[in-house]
């Protein structure tokens, strides 16, 4: 599909604007959506899985690959999905522009830091931690 | 750094007429919200009590079956469902799909029938496991 015959509201606005991003969070959104569908199913599944859910029951699982990558995954697209989404409820509640620029900012430090903090337990146990 | 007034913002809940369609938009933003607040609040310390020690899992773990806790957790799981099919039903109408009047009202009504059916079965599987 060439961006120039899509008529959908989506191919009106990719490359058009200032900066050529008008599409971008949409799109991102969108993007998102889609792989924590299966990372959300993936992470409810795994769960009902494990005989028990004790701390060693659960280590050992996100020592594996086959635990640990698919919840670094899920961590960050659930953390980048979840900032973009409240962002968008901002936008469209908050109408002064300054408290607007403020609150998305604030999203932005909590969305980052919340996930440096996931993404550094997660390495912890996946590297070893008893 | 303006905003053109002219340009239109969400309406708010008062002006909406209730119906199925309506009441999953809300709830999709509802269940969103609690998701990205409260869920990832979660995952992150459950993250951190696993990679803490034994004495901060076994913290967690009975602040998680506490009334409370099972409340929250019960209600994440709800939020998780609900948020899954109204997002899918999302993704359709983003392809220009599912807007006439019936359909629409159909795909919004399954979607809480599913999210309900899907939490209580969610928590059934879980207890014949677990418990």
């Amino acid at each position: 599909m060439s961006i120039d015959t899509s008529s959908t509201p989506l191919g009106q606005v990719r490359g058009t604007g200032s900066a050529h991003h008008g599409g971008e969070h949409w799109l991102r959104e969108r993007l998102t959506s889609a792989a924590l569908l299966l990372l959300g199913l993936w992470l409810i599944v795994s769960l009902l899985l494990l005989p028990t859910l004790d701390r060693a029951t659960v280590a050992e699982w996100l020592r594996s690959a086959s635990g640990a990558v698919p919840m670094a995954l899920l961590v960050i697209t659930a953390f980048v999905h979840g900032v973009d989404g409240l962002k968008t409820a901002v936008d469209d509640y908050v109408h002064d522009e300054g408290t607007r620029l403020l609150v998305h900012g604030i999203m932005t430090f909590a969305g980052v830091g919340g996930a440096s903090l996931a993404l550094f337990s997660l390495a912890k146990i996946a590297f070893g931690a008893s | 750094m303006t905003r053109n007034p002219d340009r239109p913002l969400s309406p708010h809940l008062t002006i909406w007429r209730w119906g199925p369609g309506m009441l999953v938009s809300i709830l999709h933003r509802l269940t969103g919200g609690a998701l990205a607040v409260a869920g990832l609040a979660l995952l992150t310390g459950w993250l951190w009590a696993i990679a803490a020690g034994s004495a901060s899992y076994d913290k967690f773990s009975l602040l998680a079956v506490s009334p409370v806790g099972l409340v929250v957790l019960i209600g994440l799981t709800w939020a998780f469902w609900q948020h899954l099919l109204s997002g899918i039903r999302h993704l359709v109408m983003d392809s220009g799909a599912g807007f006439e009047l019936r359909v629409n009202r159909l795909f919004a009504v399954m979607t809480i029938a599913g999210s309900l059916f899907l939490t209580a079965l969610t928590w059934v599987i879980a207890t014949g496991v677990w418990g």
